[in-house]
């Protein structure tokens, strides 16, 4: 295959397919394709093929794939993390293969990011004909969109349950994503940045000066992709809610936070969790000294350092009095059962709220 | 004529109604199988409490629903508020036992755990994936032992030396229980067994790092079997206090929240008659799918539920 011909495509998580798509066209200059956004289907599909037991992100990865390569996609890409996504690439691979599909595939997880030259050769995957200056040069503005996506979703964390016209923050968004998808370079990005952070800026809200927050944390899939979650996000921002967190890729990939998160977590886990683990202990931690009324993990169903981390958000709880709801996330949950929980939630966190000022 | 405050709960298994006053007394109550079909469940519910009412010189002014059909009954009876069982519950309790610290709720197909510091709700929890523990289990074991679930916790209070019974899950449950059966232990300490195993279970699973803390109310229908009441008190070492009333709580609670919420509409009992029909279907506008509920008076479209976009909004008309 000749670089012309490649269609490359990373699974969805949240909104980053923007910046994927910018890195792969701009660095390694080759197509991308954007997967159809995630639905029931796509579970349906991931599910399928999937082993019963394994973490809802690996479902939906598998589903993505399968809706990608539909579409043309000929190049599929896996990340890497600290647990058994170390092993998902080459798993989904291993099936897609199986069932006939023929493709290449980047897995991150095989790479030594250690070595330029193992690194190189790995990039050759995405591209034969790879000019590494031109990956290097792509990055500031891939970095720049990360930045950009996650400062605005803050932003709509924070206020959208405050909007006084319903849809207006949504709408807005999904105007500036529809124009970051053809960015070209730094520039046209800090034009488009600068037009819709004023815009953003100047939705009219009709927000009170004690609001209630709750903090958001969980698995690194779950937490950030809002299809897994139920957009429960949105749920809280319904209730008037001002919703925080801290896990996104401006985070964890950019500025990375690790180390700095396992020192706030010290006092409750020494060791290293696995994964999310120590991070969702110290971003609870963090929440409950800034005053969240309420925290909320969620998590994949047989996700084990989410799992790890429960105890030890007990002890949070209870040392900071504050409550903490836990979720956990397959390929089918009764909507249900997560609205009834969401609800006492928010009359629990209300009263306390109330009682407090 | 005095004002009334009607409370429904319409859960998987079971629908409860309450009419209280305006100092909470109950002035009629109901208790009745859902059957799987919320609608007729309400239905007959409304017609058996009408049937109390009468020669009471009282009027309900405004309805609250809860339960898992709360949001349909809700549409259907014009309720004034609509809320969730764990709320529900804990107003409700909190009504009659203003220092109540700790819920324990088992019901048919779920179980919770409420704890309350000063009459306001600190911390809760329901079971999330696994029907061990739950009424549906108890009933079923029972079935399987050839006694009514009624007698079981009579039964389970002649044992002298409760079997062990795994508590980890009912697959893990059923086969020691028919394990220990084939090997001799008497009926009545397998009973006393599962009882124990039921709240071993609930204790592990729910109960997991909350602080339970006396007075304890145990609420729902297996607060019914003292079998598992007294396996609850030997557990947790204090006393546990089991309502007269205790089943109804959740319509209760919530016919409290609809006085307190001040806001009235009229009601009448004839909406038993009325004919309310819902009509379900999968919306083809985009891959997920929805399933959209819409729900009609007469002919009359009232309200819809379900989708996840704009794309399958329904409008109602007016």
């Amino acid at each position: 295959m000749t670089h012309n011909e490649i269609v490359a495509c990373f699974p969805h998580m949240a909104n980053y397919a923007y910046a994927f798509k910018y890195v792969c066209e701009h660095g390694f200059e080759v197509k991308y394709l954007i997967p159809p956004p995630i639905t029931k289907r796509t579970l349906e599909l991931g599910a399928r093929v999937s082993p019963d037991y394994v973490c809802s992100p690996f479902k939906y990865c598998m589903g993505c794939y399968l809706e990608a390569l539909e579409l043309g996609a000929n190049c599929l890409m896996q990340i890497y993390g600290g647990c058994r996504l170390n092993y998902y690439g080459e798993l989904n691979a291993r099936i897609l293969r199986d069932m006939g599909y023929e493709f290449e595939f980047f897995d991150m997880a095989a790479v030594n990011w250690k070595s330029p030259k193992d690194i190189i050769e790995h990039f050759r995957i995405i591209n034969p004909d790879i000019n590494p200056v031109k990956v290097v040069q792509a990055l500031p503005v891939t970095f720049r969109i990360i930045e950009i996506l996650d400062e605005f979703e803050d932003l709509i964390r924070h206020n959208v349950g405050f909007e006084v016209n319903d849809g207006e923050f949504d709408g807005t968004y999904k105007e500036f994503l529809g124009k970051l998808e053809n960015v070209e370079d730094g520039k046209e990005l800090k034009e488009l940045e600068k037009e819709y952070r004023t815009r953003l800026h100047g939705i009219p809200l009709n927000k009170p000066a004690k609001t209630i927050k709750v903090g958001f944390v969980g698995d690194y899939y779950t937490v950030q992709e809002p299809f897994s979650n139920y957009f429960m996000e949105k749920e809280l921002a319904k209730f008037g809610m001002e919703v925080y967190r801290q896990m996104n890729f401006t985070n964890s990939v950019i500025h990375n936070q690790g180390k700095k998160k396992r020192k706030i977590a010290k006092k409750y886990a020494k060791y290293p969790l696995g994964a999310t683990a120590n991070s969702t202990v110290a971003e609870a931690i963090t929440f409950a000294k800034e005053g969240c009324a309420g925290i909320i993990q969620v998590k994949s169903f047989g996700c084990m350092p989410e799992i790890d981390a429960m105890p030890i958000l007990q002890n949070v709880s209870r040392d900071y009095h504050v409550p903490i709801l836990h979720f956990s996330f397959d390929s089918q949950t009764s909507e249900t059962g997560v609205r009834t929980r969401l609800e006492a939630f928010y009359d629990m966190v209300e009263a306390r709220n109330g009682r407090k000022a | 004529m005095n004002k009334a405050y009607l409370g429904i709960d319409i859960g998987s298994i079971s629908t409860k109604g309450v009419v209280i006053d305006a100092e909470n007394n109950i002035l009629a109550k109901e208790y009745l199988w859902t059957e799987g079909d919320p609608m007729g469940a309400v239905k007959r519910l409304l017609k058996a409490l009408e049937a109390q009412m009468k020669g009471i010189d009282a009027e309900i002014v405004s309805v609250g629903t809860t339960g898992s059909a709360r949001k349909l009954i809700g549409v259907i009876t014009g309720a004034s508020v609509v809320k969730n069982e764990i709320t529900a519950h804990a107003i409700g309790t909190t009504t009659i036992h203003p220092d109540v610290r700790t819920i324990f709720e088992i019901g048919g197909q779920d179980s919770k755990i409420v704890i309350i510091e000063n009459g306001f709700v600190t911390d809760y929890a329901m079971n999330t994936l696994c029907a061990a523990g739950t009424g549906s289990f108890l009933s079923s074991q029972a079935h399987r032992l050839g006694v009514s679930v009624e007698d079981f916790g009579e039964i389970a209070l002649t044992s002298k030396k409760p079997t062990n019974i795994a508590a980890r899950c009912t697959v893990f449950a059923e086969s020691d229980l028919v394990h220990k059966a084939q090997i001799g232990h008497k009926k009545e300490d397998i009973i006393a067994g599962l009882c124990k195993a039921v709240v071993a279970n609930y204790l592990n699973n729910i109960g997991k790092g909350k602080k339970i803390m006396p007075p304890i109310v145990f609420q729902g229908g297996v607060s019914k079997n003292v079998g598992v009441k007294k396996a609850f008190e030997e557990a947790v070492g204090h006393e546990v206090i089991v309502d007269e009333n205790g089943h109804l709580m959740g319509a209760f609670g919530v016919a409290v929240l609809a006085r307190k919420s001040g806001k009235e509409r009229p009601f009448s009992f004839d909406t038993a008659d009325i004919e309310f029909r819902t009509r379900g279907f999968e919306c083809a506008k985009c891959a997920n799918h929805c399933e959209i509920i819409c729900v009609y008076r007469e002919k009359e479209l009232i309200d819809s539920w379900g989708n996840k976009c704009e794309n399958g909004a329904v409008r109602t008309a007016g």
